[in-house]
């Protein structure tokens, strides 16, 4: 299938390896990614909150450059923030044709107009609703067996219910636990699946945010994790990159790899740890992969090669 | 009561009785024991609440059971706690439907005591130690303008209605239990206080809407403290959404005051919004130096950027080692094409130099139109809070 790809910035920024872990995975996917280039930031909330007809102005010409992808689907982020942030701008402009008028006139210029009724949808939503999960089991290489995962959605993806569509229809909350599945690994549950990983107020409260991060990170420590996946960098960076902080705020040792969601299905779908970038990792994922095999391992596999 | 109400339904209106089982965690600290669940199985029509529930096992088994209740119409917010681990209402909410969302897997109604606050006994939890006393720290009354009128005040009828999505709040504390920053920073101010402080920065009566944003802002737990986790939003039986109001003290603290607080929170929205005007997408490696030392290019040499720098080695050092974060990509950020560029940057600017910023909220205004069919995008009935006004007469159109 043929999508409208928005990647967002940092994947391109600070978290390289996710954006280059999507491009692995989507042709073992049949999915065709046309890549936004010409759109801008969402403003992950924090433009909205400085000025919303900004964020909704900024956010209708990515959906109407969306739109303009021709025979493409629908739209997919690989960011659970911007997925947030683009479902609350694309909300209020479907909700009232006056507004969506007026926003549009920002547009006008490049000849541009945002058509009310974009589907837009997370990877995550994506692998179940689009592709299935019979599908995604059938196309796996390498299960991901004995390997304890558990999932760490973010705010963005999971909260407001009722404006992310998700229902009983639509369990899109629990979303992580069914792919992991999927992927032949083990679903860990652990308090902190479905909170906060404190980023957004990481220069405002730094100890706070690292709390947060510390301590989601120590409940699923504490429940035998091996690893945990996200689908929001945003997330990754507050779990991952700031990890040895988080400690610090947390005052334990966690040494816990943290996963994009590309990663885990690439691994599952066979391809290499390294053309995934999980060297890149601050954490190194060796609960996850031996490396002398290069195949998915438990706990205590070597980390030879690092 | 329960009796009562049954007998006043006719034969013809009466629904089939059916069993519920409700597992309740009970906890009385003054006997120095352990939390314990508690099961009971009560029998009402699906459609009653988990706090008819709750009141028939009372009723029937166990007198020692403790519950706040008054109104059961969800107006007095006294039986707020947790149902399957959701915060809400237990007159608010339908026992057929706590069953369907039960976690349990056997369709068990689990009912816990609200969360971030201490219990007092079993469901009853300690609203004066947390809610209440946050309630107070935000001068929760109007400040009058001098000289007072004679008669009443006279306002703009828009200006009222920016402020009635905070006044629907009924004091339950279903946010308080959830807020995800509490949690780990109990003295952060919180959802329900800080839409209550917003209930007042909106009102144009108030004489000292600065001094209450910038008391809010400088405080390290206060508007900058919220960690956007839209758990309030959810929590919220009267469509309150707090995190919505804190957003707009938020606003109209950097925008309309200019204030910038010691907690780089305007300078944290300042900066982010400069780096993204001036390449289209966000350049990171720059924005926390600035939110720290100031939204311009020197902000990264200013002593506090230097300090946060020092904070962070051990994971710069990390990030580069392990090639995550290049030096080449830290000094030359991602950018759009010119053409592009430009025409974000001619939408800034269009937007920015206005003086009043447009605004939608559809807690007001509603939803003017039905959901696309087969769209995947399911538009929310406007059930939580009030319907809205008809769009053709809302005030803020």
């Amino acid at each position: 299938m043929k999508v409208a790809y928005w990647p967002g910035c940092v994947s391109r920024g600070f978290t390289p390896e996710l954006h280059g872990s999507m491009a692995q995975v989507a042709p073992l996917l049949d999915i065709e990614l046309v890549e936004l280039d010409r759109a801008c930031c969402t403003g992950a909330g924090v433009i909205a909150e400085h000025n919303q007809e900004l964020a909704d102005a900024l956010n209708a010409r990515t959906f109407a450059l969306a739109q303009q992808v021709e025979g493409a689907e629908l739209m997919m982020n690989i960011c659970s923030t911007c997925q947030g942030a683009q479902t609350e701008c694309q909300e209020r402009l479907d909700a009232n044709a006056e507004y969506r008028a007026h926003v549009n006139t920002h547009l006008e210029p490049e000849g541009l107009s945002y058509e009310k009724g974009l589907t837009n949808k997370n990877f995550l939503w994506l692998l179940v609703e689009e592709i299935g999960l019979d599908a995604l089991r059938a196309r796996v290489k390498r299960p991901l067996t004995n390997l304890k995962v558990g999932p760490f959605y973010g705010c963005y993806i999971v909260r407001p219910m009722d404006r992310l569509g998700i229902d009983d229809e639509l369990p899109r909350d629990t979303y992580l636990a069914l792919v992991i599945e999927a992927l032949g690994g083990t679903v860990i549950e652990y308090a902190g699946s479905h909170k906060c990983c404190g980023f957004p107020i990481i220069t405002m409260n730094k100890e706070a945010s690292l709390k947060q991060a510390g301590r989601h990170l120590g409940d699923a420590l504490d429940a035998d994790a091996d690893c945990v996946v996200t689908p929001c960098p945003l997330c990754h960076l507050n779990l991952d990159l700031q990890q040895p902080l988080a400690e610090r705020a947390a005052g334990r040792s966690l040494g816990m790899p943290v996963l994009h969601l590309p990663q885990l299905v690439g691994l599952a779908l066979g391809l290499e740890p390294k053309e995934l970038g999980m060297d890149k990792h601050v954490v190194k994922p060796t609960q996850v992969i031996d490396w002398t095999t290069s195949v998915v391992a438990g706990v205590g596999a070597g980390n030879d090669g690092w | 009561m329960a009796a009562i109400a049954d007998s006043d339904q006719g034969p013809e209106t009466k629904g089939a009785m059916q069993e519920f089982t409700l597992r309740i965690r009970r906890f009385n600290p003054e006997t120095g024991e352990a939390p314990y669940w508690d099961e009971h199985t009560i029998e009402l029509e699906p459609h009653r609440s988990v706090l008819e529930g709750l009141l028939q096992a009372k009723g029937r088994f166990d007198g020692s059971i403790g519950i706040r209740c008054s109104c059961k119409a969800a107006i007095c917010g006294s039986c707020g706690v947790r149902i399957n681990g959701q915060p809400g209402l237990a007159c608010h909410t339908h026992l057929d439907k706590a069953a369907a969302s039960s976690q349990t897997g056997d369709g068990v109604i689990v009912v816990e005591p609200m969360g971030n606050m201490p219990v007092i006994k079993d469901l009853i939890v300690d609203m004066d130690a947390v809610h209440w006393k946050k309630i107070a720290r935000v001068t929760p009354w109007l400040i009058n303008k001098e000289p007072v009128p004679e008669r009443e005040y006279v306002v703009d009828r828009e200006s009222m209605v920016d402020v009635t999505q905070a006044m629907a709040c009924i004091q339950c504390g279903a946010c308080v239990s959830d807020c995800l920053s509490m949690e780990v920073d109990p003295s952060f101010i919180g959802p329900a206080a800080l839409a209550k402080a917003y209930r007042f920065v909106g009102d144009p009566r108030d004489d000292q809407q600065f001094e209450r944003l910038k008391d809010l802002a400088e405080d390290p737990a206060g508007i900058y403290d919220c960690t956007h986790c839209f758990k309030c939003i959810e929590a919220c039986p009267k469509g309150v959404a707090p995190m919505n109001q804190i957003m707009r003290l938020r606003r109209r603290a950097g925008n309309d005051h200019g204030i910038v607080d010691r907690n780089n929170g305007a300078r944290h929205e300042s900066a982010f919004g400069t780096l993204v005007k001036q390449g289209g997408l966000l350049h990171e490696a720059e924005l926390l130096p600035r939110s720290y030392g100031g939204d311009s290019w020197f902000g990264k040499f200013a002593p506090p950027a230097g300090l946060e720098l020092i904070d962070s080695l051990p994971v710069i050092t990390r990030a580069l080692l392990r090639r995550k974060v290049t030096p080449k990509a830290a000094l030359f950020p991602h950018k759009l094409a010119k053409a592009d560029l430009q025409n974000v940057q001619r939408i800034f600017e269009a937007i920015e130099e206005k003086e009043d910023r447009h605004e939608l909220n559809l807690y007001i205004t509603g939803y003017d139109e039905e959901p696309a069919a087969g769209g995947e995008h399911s538009q929310a009935a406007p059930e939580q809070g009030q319907p809205g006004i008809e769009p053709e007469d809302s005030p803020t159109r």
